[in-house]
């Protein structure tokens, strides 16, 4: 081989494994976030959706005697946590969606013609992509209800928050990845989260105590993921010391402590990526 | 050695049996038609090759690698391009060409480099910055030709490439393939349209109902299954009794296959002759009787002839009978992952 152009190798063989992994993943990622940045859309509805509830939620409440929610909180900075979690979680619920488009238009079959090192780079980037938005809708979130009086967690309130709600992302992302290679379609997708959204929201303790409700729906909801993550992050924002060990939510089958609730999404996390992978793995064989 | 080897593949998608035990050998350099009508199993056929779908039987070799134990190893052998082009309507034909290089793997400069020259080669230079969602038909083929040559395979497999393009698309498309085959990568192509096949392909094998029914050069095919074609005509216009008397005349002639009389075109003869020589034979034949010859001319068949012989309908009659049998919606389906 005389020639230098000759000595450009073809096909970047000798890159190592994870470099090839790397180098996909972040492909695929960048062109998520270029479709974002090109059709923001999803961001700005994401961010001012739970905008709306906490202005118009907060001030529903907002002459509620004193006294009445626990620990004497306003109902605008007991509200915050809820609309900080829902927040994120209709983000990760939505997880689901560009794969499932890509399934439908069949841009799917043009990434697996491709001789990617793992399948799997497909659904980290998915990962990324919405973890990244989610939390970035979180921290609209928590910006605007400080710049409008209900408060800002300390430095380990704060991270407190984004533990509480990566762990939650990853749950909820996990499921919507699982059922957009399980449904038949967008449309099949898009009814099921609409349908999960709401209910779930109401059957938590994002808008009201346990102490408010009759006893079926506070068994429903200190059984909910979403208010084991908006306790702890009512707990951050409550001020004071933060006590892990503590008691965060008083639940009908007794009482569950700070780290107990990161435990359950922990676990919760872990448990639906078990599950969602034999699918994934059916699907991306 | 072939560079695709298709043992008796057999697949089905649901009831239907889309392949009934086809094979087919590819070898290397070559440019390899694959005519047949819609329906006919061109596209699972190319699937299965592209490592989408497997077979339920058969065995698949493509540059010598086994497809279905190391699929990865032959994905960074193969270009494809697909039928229905999905690309993504937001991303710039520049940005899908980096992505797919990084899902080859290639270095950012050298992934470049290649994009640069395929800029040229295919002309996408005044509208590869625009978004993928304003591209004509033509400049989406084309990008995505580009897309399967990126990582410079050695086979590149295109699913009807020029369907539905303007007359320009097609003729860059055609050239670029021609190009590529004397650069020694091997190319496969399915088509239902004659023409291409024939002005294209080394090689080419047709495609009935799941399986390979003639396969060789277009020449050979001609040859083996058309004969040639002879026009006669006595006079420039003849009557019935003469015409009917010229055939019993030439029919006992050695390599005349079948003479029919043409009254649509004042009482020509059509011969189907073997060979080169018949026409000499004709002429001697005709001489002896004293007859005169007003036109005698001997055409190659084509390709629609060689398809009517080997399916008893003409490609056209194969693509009328399937419309309307075929489900759009469920072909999509059931591509879907």
């Amino acid at each position: 081989m005389t020639s230098p152009v000759a000595t450009i190798p073809t096909r970047a063989t000798e890159q190592g494994p994870l470099a090839d992994l790397a180098q996909e993943t972040l492909a695929l990622t960048r062109r998520l976030f270029l479709q974002l940045v090109r059709r923001p859309s999803t961001l700005i509805a994401g961010i001012l959706q739970p905008l709306i509830w906490l202005l118009l939620f907060g001030a529903l409440f907002s002459n509620a005697p004193e006294g009445l929610l626990p620990g004497g909180m306003g109902y605008g900075r007991f509200l915050g946590a809820g609309v900080i979690v829902f927040t994120a979680f209709s983000g990760a619920l939505n997880a689901g969606l560009p794969l499932m488009f890509d399934r439908e238009f069949g841009f799917l079959n043009r990434l697996l013609v491709a001789p990617l090192r793992s399948r799997r780079s497909i659904v980290f980037a998915s990962v990324i992509y919405i973890t990244s938005l989610s939390l970035l809708q979180s921290l609209a979130i928590i910006g605007t209800s400080a710049l409008i009086g209900y408060g800002w967690p300390s430095a380990a309130g704060l991270a407190l928050v984004m533990l509480t709600l990566l762990l939650l992302v990853f749950a909820f992302t996990a499921l919507s990845l699982g059922l957009a290679f399980a449904l038949p379609g967008h449309i099949e997708l898009i009814a099921v989260i609409f349908v999960a959204n709401l209910p779930l929201l109401f059957a938590s303790t994002a808008l009201a105590p346990l102490s408010f409700m009759p006893i079926w729906l506070s068994w429903l909801a200190s059984l909910n993921p979403l208010t084991f993550a908006i306790e702890p992050i009512r707990a951050a924002y409550a001020g004071g010391p933060l006590d892990l060990g503590g008691v965060m939510l008083e639940a009908p089958y007794g009482a569950v402590s700070g780290y107990q609730c990161l435990s359950v999404l922990f676990l919760l996390a872990v448990g639906l990526f078990l599950l969602i992978s034999p699918l994934l793995n059916r699907k991306l064989a | 050695m072939p560079v695709i080897e298709l043992q008796q593949i057999e697949k089905s998608y649901g009831p239907v049996q889309a392949l009934k035990g086809l094979s087919l050998t590819v070898p290397r350099g070559c440019l390899y038609g694959l005519l047949g009508p819609n329906g006919a199993g061109k596209t699972t056929t190319i699937r299965i090759l592209a490592t989408l779908l497997e077979p339920d039987a058969g065995s698949v070799k493509v540059a010598g690698l086994d497809a279905l134990r190391e699929p990865r190893a032959v994905r960074c052998e193969l270009g494809y391009v697909a039928q229905e082009v999905a690309i993504d309507k937001i991303l710039t034909g520049r940005e899908m060409l980096q992505l797919q290089g990084d899902l080859y793997h290639l270095r950012p400069a050298e992934r470049d480099a290649r994009i640069a020259d395929l800029i040229d080669r295919l002309g996408m230079e005044s509208w590869l910055d625009r978004r993928c969602g304003t591209y004509s038909g033509g400049m989406r083929r084309r990008l995505d030709l580009a897309s399967g040559l990126l990582h410079k395979p050695q086979l590149l497999v295109l699913d009807e490439p020029t369907v539905g393009l303007d007359i320009e698309s097609r003729s860059v498309i055609w050239e670029l393939l021609r190009e590529l085959r004397l650069q020694g990568t091997t190319v496969l192509l399915s088509s239902h349209y004659l023409e291409e096949v024939e002005a294209l392909a080394d090689r080419m094998a047709i495609i009935d109902d799941g399986r390979v029914i003639a396969e060789g050069t277009p020449d050979q095919l001609k040859q083996r299954l058309g004969g040639d074609r002879v026009t006669l005509r006595v006079r420039e216009f003849s009557n019935e009794v003469e015409a009917e008397q010229v055939r019993q005349l030439l029919e006992p002639v050695d390599g005349v296959r079948q003479v029919v009389v043409n009254r649509a075109q004042g009482f020509s003869l059509n011969l189907v002759v073997d060979g080169e020589q018949v026409l000499s034979r004709l002429r001697e034949q005709l001489d002896a009787a004293q007859l005169p010859v007003f036109a005698l001319a001997q055409s190659r068949p084509s390709l629609d002839d060689v398809y009517l012989q080997a399916t008893g309908r003409t490609l056209m009659d194969a693509e009328l009978a399937v419309v309307g049998q075929r489900d759009a919606k469920q072909e999509r389906k059931s591509s879907m992952r």
